[in-house]
């Protein structure tokens, strides 16, 4: 659990969980083993049109909530069910250890529920002298250890067999051994006992369908279905988001929950429970049976325009799974309760803006939570509004409201850079890196070499006389991005130099300004659409076949946020859309332009890594092209299982978390080396920048390339 | 798809989740498949699992509420079945019980259950089992043995929607049961038998076969 009071707080235990090494190497293996058995899984499986329709059909519900629950609590009743509403936690709480007290209950079972973590029923029951007993086996393990969950499928994945061996030997007052199997056995045989004698039996549930009344609870090790069926009293504390129409629904999100949790079809066991079952242990022969629904902020989520998404949740924990922060630091430095790209969202929701102000930072908006989300939740573009909420919230973030101030001056911020080479000078000399950085503002950050800025800047040394050709066969406007213009040039010019015969026209606008994604990234959206609105006013899409970029992070954030961002604005909207229509990437646009011919293909001139960029493959999609033109130039490609994972940049995330960051970069470079290759290419100069950084520092045996400089080295061979 | 198509597709989507499959020719060979299991199970050990580890004071006690003799329960059997078993079990020294599953917490040796049908494409059993001790034999059974009749197995579970909606229609409770309880909370190393039986052996009855 975060609770960490400020960034400086948050940031010591971040450090403290870096240094965990049993969880790094176990989340690490997970990470790995969980791409490959989700893979699996959906084998034969339309994953992209089930995620679709679980969406849809939650969004659907979620804007029916009044309707559906009416409709669950008369079906369920009908069947003997209490059906109770609790509009908070607290109310939720009081509700149930006030269902304890009227049936004389004492001792409680309880199986794993989130909606229960959320609420801290256990604490308040506690509190109120009920002895309550966790049943699922990773559960119980971390209450025997008073923690929260480190994961919300598997909350013991921080532990080891030593750790939970040590807690058994202390639970039994026996010697344990370590072998897993036997633990298992102890547990299995220490908590049927607890089923034997509890008289109350607590679960959650991951579906509640309205038309029949029914709940559906999953789990594989078959304690759901002792605490609904030993005790005489069963509650359930379900979050209003659970309501679903119909049992085909239920079935239909059932076929993606699994799946997406842990790589499995289906959980050992679905139990559907309707109403009031016989019961022996009963003295009327027929269960208690309360459910108590938690609303705690979600229905007024769902009448929110941009967050009733995040109600699509089904818990499955897969952002968490897939998350490289969550991969270095584990949950209990990633979430307040809930963790994941989700734990980000729903603790401002569920437990106020200052338990998430530190968290919602933590992101590097790699967006490989929402290409896993089976839900199709925008986790990242949620991220961000919640973010933006936050911020507002604390007028004059320092930071934010400055650099919008200069980005926004394309004048003044481009004055600064060209100033910004004579102040590095006694820095850097001339060796390309900025050598001596001041160590009071810098001591964490000397995990990477930072790049200086470039005697003469892009704009400063365009020539367009090379590209106008007289019967041009695609017009272009070159989105040159400020990373490339001040500081990676060459960059640039390698990739234009490519295209000298290609036959096109390039157009270098040069009141082009900042994409404004940094500004973007640090909540200040007002400012980003500024921007967005300032560079769609001077490139005219209409005039152009495409707009190019060699930049993966602003094409991503011009195709896909300038129609965002600008969506409210009738005066622009249009043609931002024009204009993220035009956007291409370097590398494909250089597949579409045939400029890479294959007569170096199959030369293996170098063997040659690649990175694929966050807004590349995931922002824009593209995936193909690059692996393509490394082949063709004449490289031996060699992959590596870790391609698609970030670089740990993401803009600003390195400057605010340079721990995390270098323990990303670190693990990323190791891969590549493991591969063997001489050269690691990829296309976006923020990755260059990250990787390059990183490979000198620390005199990795591979140069660091941008595309255009690869292909430019390849192809100049011949 | 074809009646033998689904059956495979049941067959290898359990046995990926560690279920035992065998198909049998009539009820009275599941009964005696049933009672061999039963019969061929190391007594103590795994019949009282978990009683052979280092237990606390109150866990180790109910081991003691156990009675040492194999025992199988048989809820929703029918009455010339339970003859059937009753001449088997006789011979091989197992008690069969029916009703009060729940003061055998401690542990039944195996329990040999119908199933309504059964989802092909994940090797899932349907039971519908609103009747406490028939849910108890699926649960705290060490081994649970499942007749399931080749003709109740439905592809997906789309199209058993309508009849799990009908079982929904009262007061239910409704079972969907996928290989052995399992668990992984322990450094993600799979372990088979957590809270629920050890192992799912699944008899299924051919029609085509049988008759």
């Amino acid at each position: 659990m975060q609770t960490a009071d400020n960034l400086r707080q948050y940031r010591r235990q971040l450090k403290a969980a870096l240094k965990n090494e049993f969880q790094r190497t176990a989340l690490d293996n997970f990470a790995v083993a969980y791409r490959d058995g989700r893979e699996a899984s959906f084998a034969g499986i339309d994953r992209t049109g089930l995620i679709e329709q679980i969406g849809t059909l939650k969004d659907v519900a979620m804007a029916r909530l009044d309707e559906l629950f009416d409709q669950f609590r008369e079906k369920a009743e009908a069947a003997g069910a209490i059906v109770h509403m609790a509009r908070s936690d607290t109310e939720a709480n009081e509700l149930i250890s006030r269902i304890a007290a009227e049936n004389n209950c004492t001792r409680i079972v309880k199986s794993k529920s989130m909606t229960a973590e959320e609420t801290l029923l256990n604490h308040f029951l506690e509190n109120q002298g009920y002895e309550v007993i966790e049943t699922d086996l990773g559960e119980w393990i971390i209450q025997l250890r008073h923690e929260g969950p480190s994961h919300m499928v598997m909350p013991a994945i921080h532990l080891s067999r030593n750790d939970v061996s040590r807690l058994f030997s202390e639970v039994t007052g026996k010697q344990q051994d370590t072998d897993i199997e036997k633990l298992v056995k102890v547990a299995r045989r220490e908590l049927r006992q607890r089923f034997v004698s509890a008289d109350m039996g607590i679960s959650g549930a991951n579906f509640a369908i309205a038309e029949t009344g029914t709940l559906g609870i999953v789990s594989n090790e078959g304690n759901v279905r002792l605490v609904t069926t030993m005790p005489r009293v069963h509650v359930a504390l379900v979050g209003i988001d659970k309501l679903i129409p119909t049992v085909s629904e239920a079935l239909l999100v059932l076929s993606g929950l699994p799946r997406n949790a842990t790589g499995q079809a289906i959980t050992s066991y679905v139990t559907w429970i309707t109403g009031a079952n016989p019961s022996a242990a009963s003295d009327t022969g027929k269960k208690k049976m309360h459910i108590v629904f938690l609303d705690n902020g979600r229905s007024a989520m769902a009448k929110n325009p941009v967050f009733a998404q995040a109600l699509r949740c089904v818990r499955c924990g897969a952002c968490a799974n897939v998350c490289p922060i969550y991969r270095m630091v584990g949950g209990h430095a990633y979430g307040h309760i809930y963790i994941g790209a989700i734990g980000l969202i729903l603790t401002y929701f569920f437990h106020g803006r200052d338990k998430d102000k530190n968290l919602i930072e933590n992101c590097l908006n790699c967006q490989a939570c929402k290409q896993v989300c089976v839900a199709g939740i925008d986790l990242p573009r949620l991220i961000r509004e919640v973010q933006k909420q936050i911020i507002g919230g604390e007028k004059g973030l320092l930071l934010a409201s400055m650099a919008a101030y200069v980005l926004k001056r394309r004048r003044l911020f481009h004055a600064f850079l060209r100033s910004g080479r004579y102040i590095q000078r006694p820095l850097a000399g001339k060796t390309g890196y900025i050598r001596h950085l001041p160590e009071v503002f810098f001591k964490d950050h000397k995990f990477k070499m930072l790049p200086a800025l470039a005697e003469k800047p892009f704009r400063d040394r365009w020539d367009p006389s090379r590209f106008s050709p007289a019967h041009p066969k695609y017009k272009i406007a070159l989105f040159s991005g400020c990373l490339q213009d001040f500081v990676y040039p060459e960059q640039l010019e390698a990739g234009l130099e490519l295209l000298l015969t290609a036959n096109v026209r390039i157009d270098f606008i040069p009141e082009q300004g900042c994409c404004g994604l940094p500004l973007y990234m640090l909540g200040e959206h007002d400012a980003a659409a500024d921007l967005a609105r300032w560079n769609i006013g001077h490139i005219d899409p209409k005039k152009y076949d495409f707009i190019l970029t060699l930049c993966a992070s602003c094409g991503s954030h011009m195709k896909e946020n300038y129609p965002y961002l600008l969506e409210t604005d009738a005066g622009v909207r249009e043609r931002a859309g024009q204009f993220a229509e035009k956007v291409i990437d370097y590398s494909s646009f250089m597949v579409l332009a045939g400029s890479v011919g294959t007569a170096n293909a199959g030369t293996k001139t170098a063997k040659a890594a690649y990175h694929a960029p966050c807004h590349l493959c995931r922002g824009l999609g593209v995936r193909r092209a690059p692996r393509a033109l490394l082949e063709n130039a004449g490289y031996e490609y060699v992959p590596n299982d870790e391609e698609e994972t970030c670089c740990g940049l993401g803009g600003s995330y390195s400057f605010k978390f340079p721990e995390v960051s270098s323990a990303i970069l670190d693990k990323k470079l190791g891969t590549v080396a493991e591969t063997g290759a001489e050269i690691l290419v990829t296309d976006c100069p923020g990755c260059v920048m990250q990787l390059r950084g990183g490979a000198v520092k620390q005199e990795r045996p591979f140069r660091v390339l941008h595309m255009a400089e690869a292909l430019k080295a390849s192809l100049s061979h011949v | 798809m074809n009646p033998q198509k689904l059956v495979a597709q049941f067959e290898q989507k359990a046995r990926a989740v560690s279920a035992v499959v065998k198909t049998m020719a009539g009820i009275d060979d599941a009964l005696a498949y049933a009672v061999n299991v039963c019969a061929q199970k190391k007594a103590c050990a795994v019949l009282a699992s978990g009683c052979e580890y280092a237990l606390s004071g109150p866990a180790e006690e109910l081991c003691g509420l156990k009675q040492w003799e194999k025992l199988m329960a048989v809820p929703n059997l029918s009455a010339p079945d339970i003859e059937t078993l009753t001449v088997l079990c006789r011979d091989s020294g197992i008690g069969l019980i029916r009703q009060g599953l729940a003061a055998y917490a401690g542990g039944i040796d195996v329990g040999l259950t119908m199933a309504d049908f059964a989802i092909a494409a994940t090797g899932t059993l349907v039971l519908n089992c609103p009747d406490e001790d028939l849910r108890l034999a699926t649960m705290i059974s060490e081994v649970h043995v499942a007749v399931l009749r080749s003709e109740d197995i439905y592809a997906n579970s789309d199209d058993a929607a309508d009849r799990l909606a009908g079982f929904f229609a009262a007061s239910d409770y409704t079972a969907f049961i996928t290989g052995a309880s399992r668990t992984a909370d322990i450094e993600r190393v799979l372990t088979l038998g957590v809270h629920g039986p050890l192992e799912l052996h699944v008899l299924i009855i051919d029609a085509s076969t049988s008759s």
